[in-house]
């Protein structure tokens, strides 16, 4: 691809046909695995993320333990053919540091108290890569731990903004992560707008920044709505056989 | 699969049951569960497919990419098979490199793709001695209740099969489908006390004495095996597993045509 690439063109539309206030097509799912305790499956535009959870349970190992409290460990992988060049199976320096950021942004809101000593394990896998990997697997991650009962304070929702060809944007697709100029993935507690993760790099103003999380913060409330659907789902879904199973006996 | 624990009272009623002719989950001693399936849901992928056997649920997604040849096989491609058993699917898979029970998995799958010549390895030379097509299988188990064998060599037949060969990608041609000459099914047959069962869950698989898993191509010829477990497995048993291998090999190909 040339580097004269237009992401944005002079009517503000952009590659995929977007505003730049615009998020891709989300497709959020909840209870999807049969062995996790709690699990969902989440589509940012081409991005297919799974994520599990397990627990709380026994911590291994063992010297993580906190006496006082439950610790969430998270896992973030990418499958091999999920990206365009085989990526080698195990971990790499960048799932581990998402796996950390994933992890401790999950912490803020479970109420790890509940669980001393324990450790609430949570998978994410991806399984088709196309940016704003991390933000679909904390979204994912969030409806896995809502699904699995664990309790938690609110879910944390995640949308990534960013800047190419000048513009603030939001949700950057493959190409604009690649040849734009700026990636801002967040996360917030959507109940009192906190921030639970944030990262940034490329080269922003202040004003730009301000703006990228204006509509990062937008992003991630839509998200929000999207997973409590997803979970409401889920439940009427568990409801309804429920009744079907008590109108056969 | 090592260190599983299955209940007493489970283990007797599972043994009870097969007494009568009867398994846990309905099904009849030669039955298998119900297969599903998906082709090409990964497009990061340049061939993919999700296989369900009941709860047993795998993806095995297909990476093509030039690369140079063995020495002793200058000419031909190179067909590469890993197997992940991710955490995400089962309580007791952890995460890591892969252990003995991923490796064997993989192993087992690899040989029956190999073996059968599925891949026509000889049409996948690109300049003699310098590049040829590397085939890149991965499969990845996302839900856990037995029978792994099956699962993972359908899904990653039916990823070959679906496969196309990135010519445009790496500017080495046209996009061409991967040369493919058969289908080799395999089919696992788990030994409890002396009953013989096809498509083992996981707990029939894990009070199962034996395991054996048998491969067969188009024609009903026999081209990889594997026994696992402890336990013993009788001429007549294997001889019985053979041909139910061949008939279920059928009913698989079926539906999967």
């Amino acid at each position: 691809m040339s580097k004269e690439m237009v992401l944005v063109d002079d009517k503000g539309k952009r590659i995929d046909g977007r505003t730049s206030e615009e998020s891709r097509e989300i497709k959020i799912e909840a209870g999807v695995l049969k062995n996790a305790d709690g699990s969902a499956y989440v589509e940012i535009g081409k991005n297919k993320v799974l994520a599990a959870v397990y627990g709380p349970r026994e911590c291994h190992p063992r010297h993580l333990q906190n006496p006082t409290k439950a610790i969430v460990q998270c896992k973030y992988n990418m499958q091999a053919y999920s990206v365009d060049d085989r990526k080698r199976p195990g971990t790499d320096r960048r799932s581990i540091e998402i796996s950390k950021i994933v992890s401790e942004a999950l912490e803020n809101v479970v109420l790890t108290g509940l669980y001393p000593r324990a450790s609430i394990d949570v998978y994410i896998e991806i399984l088709q890569a196309n940016a704003g990997t991390r933000c679909a697997g904390l979204t994912a991650a969030s409806v896995a731990l809502a699904d699995a009962g664990i309790p938690m304070k609110d879910i944390v929702a995640s949308m990534a903004a960013g800047k190419a060809d000048g513009h603030v944007l939001l949700d950057l697709n493959k190409e604009e992560d690649n040849f734009g100029e700026a990636d801002v993935p967040m996360a917030i507690v959507p109940s009192t707008g906190e921030i639970v993760l944030l990262q940034m790099d490329g080269n922003m103003t202040r004003e730009e920044f301000d703006r990228a999380i204006e509509l990062g913060v937008g992003g991630c409330k839509k998200i929000y709505e999207l997973q409590k659907d997803a979970l409401k789902r889920r439940y009427s879904a568990e409801e309804a056989e429920e009744e079907d199973d008590s109108d056969e006996q | 699969m090592s260190s599983k624990i299955i209940s007493e009272i489970r283990r007797d009623y599972i043994v009870n049951q097969l007494k009568e002719g009867k398994r846990t989950d309905g099904r009849g001693l030669k039955d298998v569960r119900e297969i599903k399936y998906e082709i090409n849901l990964i497009e990061t992928a340049d061939g993919s497919a999700k296989v369900s056997y009941g709860d047993t649920t795998v993806i095995a997604g297909i990476k093509i990419m030039p690369g140079t040849p063995f020495a002793d096989k200058p000419e031909s491609g190179v067909l590469t098979t890993g197997a992940e058993l991710i955490p995400l699917a089962h309580s007791s898979f952890e995460s890591g490199p892969p252990g003995e029970d991923a490796i064997e998995l993989a192993r087992v799958v690899d040989r029956g793709i190999r073996e059968s010549g599925m891949i026509d390895v000889d049409k996948l030379c690109i300049t003699p001695g310098q590049e040829v097509w590397m085939c890149y299988v991965d499969i990845y188990v996302t839900d856990y209740d037995g029978n792994l064998f099956d699962a993972c060599n359908l899904a990653a037949v039916l990823a070959i099969r679906n496969a196309v060969i990135p010519g445009k990608r790496y500017d080495k041609g046209d996009d061409v489908p991967l040369p493919v000459t058969c289908t080799p099914v395999s089919v696992t047959f788990a030994k409890i006390g002396n009953d013989l069962i096809v498509d083992p869950n996981f707990d029939e698989e894990n009070i199962a004495s034996a395991r054996l898993t048998v491969t067969t191509d188009d024609n009903g010829n026999f081209r990889a095996m594997q026994k696992g477990g402890q336990g013993s497995i009788s001429l007549d048993e294997l001889s019985a597993c053979l041909d139910m291998s061949v008939e279920t090999g059928v009913e698989i190909r079926k539906i999967i045509e």
